[in-house]
């Protein structure tokens, strides 16, 4: 197990490198400087402000200051656009928000969504089951850029029960809408999976044998039938744990709530290399952990899987 | 009283084609130690008749007729109150050695669970109790490979697991669904042998479910033969085996393969297995057998005693079966 963790993690590296180059190559390819206004800037002052970001330089040059400064000193360099402040700063101050929520959004898509597609196989083909695909299919049509409006439509201007944006530190009536639109559609999905893969389980051979053996039907659902359910969906919740986490920019621009996908989407509208490098670096060192952590999960449900 | 009584047991199934009848009208009874084998091709019924007396038919199968266990009917039964009867009265082995173990659990906790739930035993008398019953179905090393799991036994091994667990409450009764149709021969031989040893151990009821002829002889005293979701013929084995009374049963003995036959053609009953949507209204069999006669399309026959403790379900005359 532990050699396992570690010959991953040693694979990792090159990966991650590749994602650097990779993303480093196609902005680099992309027209235009972060100093590109509607208004052109005097041809001095354009050159002075690529000398001084070393954007002059040729493009090897460039990519391997980039690639050692973040080997060697784990410096992701300035931000093009919020003068004066580096890319770390910026996630130090977006990512806890946007972690926030998203952890959130995930426990609470997780476990309704577990909850609701393990009650629709248990009672299939029950109004039950009938009400939980229909309430599904319904939430993952709806996608979170029509659900946000008219969440702050309802709670915010008819009902009046909760701020229509806003963080102030994650206090919870701040953090109910942002959670609820974020959640929904993964909720249905998590729901969808869950149904199939018990419905599936439930009519296995090793149920029926559990089930000879008196069980009630909440020990057999619970004790043999919901680890090798849960595979599928497990597999399912590990990138979306970290698409979460990495933010969603129609939350953060509905909710102002200030989470890294605002400061992504800004970044790419403005060009902005090093901040869009820096999420794009996180996002790819949190699949490859969370991956993994699915792939250990997996070893300690199925016996079979022998890391 | 017998132990089992079983009276024209009825099962469908609600499918998207129409009520599918997997059994029409099905008695037989079944008394204290005694076993009995239903043979019949796939789809005959005889693992729905398992299914049924257990309560364990799928989700749109609905069962009707009477079952009674030791004077207590049980179709009529709560799921809680079935419980108190499965594996405590009634076990059950599965035809799957291989799927019917619940992979993702080790065996000591999948064994355990019965004498917990139906004994109320602490975990660790549990386990003692299962290391005493592998021991019992010849496992080697019980004592350390309780801790496995079930891919770590082999297709044998796992049939005694299966068996082991089914004994764990010492039931009235073990039915057994085919346990050795997924077995080589050799493993066959053994699973039987162990079966009859712990009949005669522990005084449990057997009926023995299986296509195979070959095992019937020498395992069971009765037999009965279904074809269409109805029983054909009953009777002790020996004799039924001798002289069949019924032409689907001679058909079935016909064609096991035989060394001192000078024929190399594997000989088999013409025609299809029924289509259980559209079975005749006669005699399920008809259309397949050389007797049949104007009355077997039209009705059924009864299944009517004759000599000793013999019964058939045919409207041929019994001298022209051969």
């Amino acid at each position: 197990m532990t050699s396992f963790i570690l010959r991953r993690l040693a694979v990792a590296i090159p990966t991650i490198l590749a994602l650097i180059v990779i993303s480093f190559i196609l902005m680099y390819s992309a027209p235009g400087t972060p100093f590109t206004t509607e208004r052109a800037l005097p041809p001095e002052v354009m050159a002075n402000l690529e000398a001084k970001y070393g954007l002059d330089q040729p493009f090897l040059v460039q990519l391997w200051r980039y690639v050692s400064g973040v080997v060697f000193a784990f410096d992701f360099g300035p931000s093009f656009l919020y003068k004066d402040r580096s890319v770390a700063d910026i996630i130090r101050q977006g990512f806890p928000v946007t972690l926030t929520y998203g952890f959130w959004s995930f426990v609470v898509a997780a476990v309704v969504g577990i909850t609701l597609g393990v009650l629709a196989a248990i009672y299939h083909n029950s109004w039950l089951d009938y009400l939980a695909v229909g309430v599904t299919v319904g939430a993952q049509v709806l996608p979170n850029f029509v659900m946000a409006p008219i969440l702050v439509l309802v709670f915010t201007l008819w009902l009046g029960w909760l701020p229509g944006g806003g963080w102030q530190g994650g206090a919870w009536p701040y953090l109910v809408m942002p959670v609820i639109a974020l959640s929904t559609s993964y909720m249905a999905s998590i729901a969808r999976l869950t149904r199939s893969s018990m419905l599936e389980t439930l009519n296995a051979n090793f149920i029926r044998t559990a089930r000879a053996k008196g069980l009630p039907m909440r020990r057999v659902v619970i004790r043999h039938a919901l680890k090798p359910a849960l595979l599928p969906v497990i597999s399912y919740l590990g990138p979306t744990f970290v698409g979460m986490i990495t933010g969603s920019v129609v939350i953060d621009i509905y909710f102002s709530t200030g989470g890294i996908g605002m400061f992504l989407v800004n970044a790419a509208f403005n060009r902005d290399y090093s901040i869009i490098m820096g999420i794009t670096i996180l996002t790819g060192v949190l699949t490859i952990l969370f991956n993994l952590a699915v792939d250990v999960i997996y070893a300690w449900i199925d016996p079979k899987i022998r890391l | 009283m017998a132990l089992l009584e079983v009276q024209n047991l009825c099962v469908s199934f609600d499918t998207a084609d129409g009520a599918v009848s997997a059994l029409n009208g099905v008695s037989f009874s079944l008394d204290a130690g005694e076993t009995v084998a239903i043979v019949g091709e796939s789809g005959s019924g005889k693992s729905q008749t398992a299914f049924a007396i257990m309560g364990l038919l799928a989700r749109n199968g609905r069962a009707s007729g009477e079952v009674r266990f030791d004077g207590t009917s049980l179709l009529g039964l709560s799921d809680a109150a079935l419980n108190t009867v499965r594996a405590n009265q009634i076990a059950m082995i599965f035809q799957d050695p291989m799927t019917s173990l619940n992979p993702y659990m080790r065996v000591s906790d999948q064994m355990a669970e019965v004498l917990q739930l139906h004994k109320g035993m602490s975990r660790r008398a549990a386990r003692a109790e299962c290391i005493r019953m592998l021991d019992a179905v010849r496992i080697p090393d019980a004592k350390n490979r309780i801790t496995m799991f079930p891919h770590e036994f082999s297709g044998g091994m796992r049939q005694r697991v299966m068996i082991a667990m089914a004994l764990l409450c010492q039931p009235r009764l073990l039915i057994a669904d085919e346990p050795t149709t997924a077995l080589d021969v050799t493993v066959q031989a053994q699973i039987m042998d162990l079966l009859s040893d712990i009949r005669r151990d522990f005084g449990t009821a057997l009926i023995l479910i299986t296509h195979d002829l070959g095992i019937v002889a020498g395992a069971c005293a009765r037999t009965l033969v279904m074809y269409g979701g109805q029983i054909m013929e009953s009777g002790p084995t020996g004799a039924l085996f001798d002289a069949p009374s019924h032409p689907y049963t001679a058909g079935l003995l016909d064609a096991v393969p035989r060394l001192d036959r000078d024929d190399d053609a594997l000989r088999s009953i013409a025609g299809e297995p029924p289509d259980m949507l559209r079975l005749p209204r006669g005699c399920p069999f008809s259309p397949r057998c050389a007797l049949a006669r104007d009355i077997c399309a039209d009705q059924r026959p009864a299944l009517d005693p004759f000599d000793t403790a013999r019964h058939r379900a045919c409207h041929a005359p019994r001298e022209e079966v051969s």
